[in-house]
């Protein structure tokens, strides 16, 4: 699965760059995060209860950072594991840049399932994880707009 | 013998077996009950390529009800490999697969442990609790990357090429130096397979005491997989019962000995406990063998006549990890049927068999037919319509002629001997195919728009053999009744044995069809046996049945004589009655009642001499262009099955067939993405075709010629109507789209398919 998007959040640069190394915020607004929590190596453990058409799993993984450039961007690189219902593994690459009215957030990502989750639903993934991006950048500029409003 | 009677033999007579499986009497293995009985999982790998390096069944064992998780450590040092049935290419057992992956796995769905628990609920919570650690390898997803793979997936071997062969008749390269037309196309069939309604499922129950192990469940070739499990659990044949059930389809994936046929009868005696295991739909379409996947380079050279001249090429099938027990049969029989029912002098065809990261791939109804008939029918049709030359005609000028019959085909195959075409009149075959689908009334049609829609007809000519393997035994008997009861190795897989079986033998008995009982498939019937496969339980069996029924009324005759106290050979056997010039005629139930012991008799048929069945199907499509829906108007086969046991019977198995055939067209597909991650694990994913979506196919067999390769005179008919079915489609969706230049040369044709086609003929036409 193969996915590239911009999302507009109305808010500044730095606001929006604070917000996404920020480990309340993220688990706030990722889909299903039950659990996020930074580790000593630098990245997040992370537990999550996805449902992909038929099937509902939790899924606990690692999340791990490279590539950051702050208030540019960064590359996430993560894996979860659902036991029996399958696996996820995958990466994105995230880049923020000034736009009229705030920030551009680009991102490519990239997924790849297997086990259950593959056999049952491969048909579904694709729309499955628009749904997600959709829900977590809706989430994610409502907390980055309620935070700009906020003085730090 | 040859059947005198014929009240019963030829007759349309209503399967024997409906009434109890239409009425849900019908016993399933699902329906099989021991007690104390204990239920099984089998835990899969989820990757198709890795060092399996832990499992993990700590929760799983502490989980209330679970009774064991047993994983290759527990199997002994030794891991039984599951042997070759048929086609077995030497060279290729180290392919073999294991009962349970003990260091590797190496696809999806491959065995890793087994839990037993006291449900099937606590069995299934448990396989959640299992962690698995996997070191993952690159996995290879298609047999393109097997050839290009760097490392191969069995580490000991060399390459992941299983076998390869080439197979020659003539002077190809001769003739192809010379050919005046030559042309080249590559043809792919997409991996798909049996889907039969009933999952695979087994009981297996241990008796300690008597050191017996009984397993409920058996298809196919129980006789067969009774020895290998056998010789897997260290003990002698008859110490091991294999007991067929009713079986909801077979088509070639059931009853092939598969890990679970060793894994569960080993639990239950490593348990002490009668243990059930039932696959559900997702792990049999991950578990049960695959088939069909086949790309294949094919070149014709033809006179400017259109004269066939040479046919070349390369196929190669994509096994999956192991080779199954069918062995090389896929690439095998795919090369072997290339040529098909024409006279081609000049043949070569390199044959490779290749490893992949995916579910073993075994036998589906008509293996290598399906996929070779679609490649040769439909270069054929690409190649006449080069020449100017309708399909009718193309076909006319190079399929055999009854003077050519039979007809040595050499050696095709390594390690079998010369085949022959048996007796038949091809032309005429599809000269009457040719008249049921309209051809010189619709010749209008073909090409032309009707509201939108594009319509075309198309052909497809086969040949195929049936009634391999070894002999069938059968025992009969009179009891003391009256009633007769038939114990035979030949086994049910839903094509309506029973009713054949009964038909044949109340004729050669001369009793009411009534009075017969078919006992079929378990090994607790008799010392020895084999089952059914390749279309040969009628050929085999029946005429098994009706050498046991002549060896049973000689020895009637015999007890008769002494009952009449003259010699046996005064006395006539007529209609279940025995005559002598002296005394009153007896009955054959009259005589049963005064035996001094039970009456009964062996019988035994066995031949190496294949009968081939043969025709040449039609469709009228409509192709609509702007979706790539293809509706399928109208399909006619017309076949020379020659002798008839029992004509609904052949029907059902025609029109089965075919309708199998268009979902292998249309419809199935067994997907992986580039990790060989399999994606399509249930009914929705994997779309199999239903009652209503071909509504108007129309079969007619004919008795035109018969075979005289074995007593009866019967050949095969169940399998083979399948093979010419994605040619035919694959012909008319072509016809219909000639002024745009598509030649479907890839299956399946889902609408996608059709529509990038049709885009594609645009985007030629525009450069």
């Amino acid at each position: 699965m193969d996915m590239t998007g911009e999302q507009l959040i109305p808010a500044p640069r730095e606001v929006v760059w604070n917000a996404l190394n920020d480990i309340t915020v993220l688990k706030d607004c990722i889909p299903g995060c039950t659990f996020l929590e930074k580790q000593e190596d630098g990245s997040l453990a992370a537990k999550s209860v996805l449902r992909i058409g038929p099937i509902k799993a939790s899924f606990s993984g690692k999340v791990t950072f490279s590539n950051i450039i702050p208030m540019e961007g960064y590359s996430i690189v993560g894996e979860g594991q659902g036991g029996v219902a399958g696996f996820a593994k995958g990466g994105a690459d995230v880049h923020l840049r000034d736009a009229e009215g705030g920030t551009m957030l680009v991102y490519t990502a990239k997924a790849d399932i297997g086990g259950k989750l593959a056999q049952l639903g491969s048909r579904l993934i694709d729309s499955t994880s628009k749904k997600l991006a959709g829900e977590f950048f809706e989430r994610f500029a409502s907390e980055v707009v309620s935070k700009a409003a906020v003085p730090a | 013998m040859q059947l005198k009677n014929s009240r019963y033999v030829g007759q349309p007579l209503p399967r024997v077996e409906d009434f109890r499986l239409l009425t849900g009497n019908g016993t399933f293995v699902d329906d099989c009950h021991r007690p104390n009985m204990a239920c099984a999982v089998i835990v899969r790998s989820p990757v198709a390529h890795g060092r399996l390096l832990a499992i993990d069944a700590t929760a799983a064992q502490e989980l209330h009800g679970v009774l064991a998780v047993l994983s290759a450590n527990d199997l002994g040092l030794e891991i039984p490999r599951i042997p070759f049935r048929i086609a077995a290419f030497e060279e290729a057992t180290p392919f073999q697969q294991p009962v349970i992956a003990k260091d590797r796995v190496r696809y999806v769905g491959e065995p890793v442990a087994v839990i037993i628990a006291e449900s099937q609920a606590v069995a299934e919570d448990a396989a959640e609790l299992i962690q698995i650690e996997i070191d993952e390898l690159a996995p290879i997803a298609s047999s393109r990357d097997s050839l290009r793979a760097q490392a191969p997936m069995h580490e000991d071997l060399g390459s992941n090429i299983a076998f390869q062969y080439t197979i020659d008749r003539g002077d190809a390269a001769g003739v192809f130096s010379r050919a005046p037309y030559k042309r080249k196309e590559t043809f792919y069939v997409q991996r798909h397979t049996a889907v039969p309604m009933e999952m695979r499922g087994l009981v297996a129950e241990w008796n300690e005491s008597k050191g017996h192990m009984s397993v409920w469940g058996a298809a196919k070739v129980p006789f067969f997989n009774r020895h290998v499990l056998a010789g897997m659990l260290g003990l002698p044949d008859k110490s091991v019962d294999l007991i067929e059930l009713d079986v909801g389809g077979g088509f070639g994936v059931r009853g092939e000995f598969y890990p679970e046929d060793f894994l569960i009868p080993f639990a239950a005696r490593h348990l002490q406990r009668p243990i059930k295991w039932s696959e559900d739909r997702r792990e049999h379409l991950m578990a049960t063998n695959h088939s069909r996947e086949f790309e294949c380079e094919l070149e014709v050279a033809c006179d400017a006549q259109g004269k066939v001249l040479g046919l070349r090429g390369q196929v190669i099938a994509d096994l999956g990890a192991y080779v199954g027990t069918t062995g090389g049969i896929l690439a095998s029989r795919a090369a072997q049927f290339m040529p098909g029912p024409y006279d081609i002098s000049a043949l070569s065809i390199d044959v490779l068999s290749l490893a992949t990261n995916k579910t073993p791939s075994g036998s589906y109804r008509g293996p290598g037919r399906f996929e070779s008939s679609f490649a040769r029918e439909r270069l054929f049709d690409i190649a006449a319509r080069d020449l100017g030359i309708d399909p009718i005609s193309f076909r006319l000028r190079n399929l055999l002629r009854p003077d050519q019959l039979p007809y040595s085909t050499g050696n095709l195959v390594p390690y079998e001997q010369d085949a022959s075409y048996d007796l038949g009149d091809h032309p005429t075959v599809l000269r009457r195919c040719a008249s049921e689908i309209g051809w010189e009334q619709k010749a209008a049609l073909r090409g032309r728009e009707v509201d939108g829609r594009y319509h075309g007809i198309g052909f497809g000519s086969f040949i195929d053999s049936s009634g391999a393997g070894p002999k069938e035994n059968c025992r009969i008997r009179l009891e003391p009744n009256g009633r007769i009861s038939v114990f035979i190795g030949s086994s049910a897989l839903g094509q309506g044995i029973e009713t054949g079986f009964s038909q044949i033998c109340a004729d050669a008995l001369e009793v009411p069809i009534e009075s017969v009982s078919i006992h079929h498939g378990s090994t607790t019937l008799l010392d020895e046996g084999f089952g059914s496969f390749h279309s040969r339980s009628i050929i085999m069996g029946g005429n098994a049945i009706a050498d046991a029924a002549e060896k049973l009324i000689s020895l009637l005759k015999a007890e008769a004589a002494s009952l009449f106290e003259c010699n046996a050979d005064n006395i006539q056997y007529r209609n279940g009655i025995f005559v002598t010039a002296a005394k009153d005629p007896i009955a054959l139930a009259d005589l049963a009642r005064v035996l001094p012991k039970t009456a009964e008799a062996d019988g035994t048929f066995g031949t190496k001499r294949k009968p081939y069945g043969y025709g040449t199907h039609a469709a009228h499509v409509a192709v609509d262009i702007r979706t790539g829906h293809v509706e399928v108007i109208e399909y006619v086969a017309v076949e020379d099955v020659g002798k008839m046991i029992n004509p609904l019977l052949v029907h059902g198995q025609k029109i089965g067939a075919i309708v199998q055939g268009l979902g292998g067209v249309f419809l199935e597909q067994l997907s992986y993405d580039d990790n060989a991650q399999f994606l399509t694990g249930s009914l929705a994913d994997y779309l199999l075709p239903t009652s209503t979506d071909y509504p108007n196919i129309r079969a007619i067999s004919l008795d035109l010629t018969r075979t005289d390769r074995n007593p009866m005179g019967v050949k095969g008919v169940g399998e083979d109507a399948i093979a010419p079915v994605a040619a035919v489609i694959g012909n008319a969706i072509a016809d219909a789209l000639s002024s745009f230049g598509v030649q479907p040369t890839r299956l399946p044709l889902t609408p996608c398919a059709v529509w990038q086609l049709m885009e594609q003929s645009k985007e030629s036409e525009a450069h």
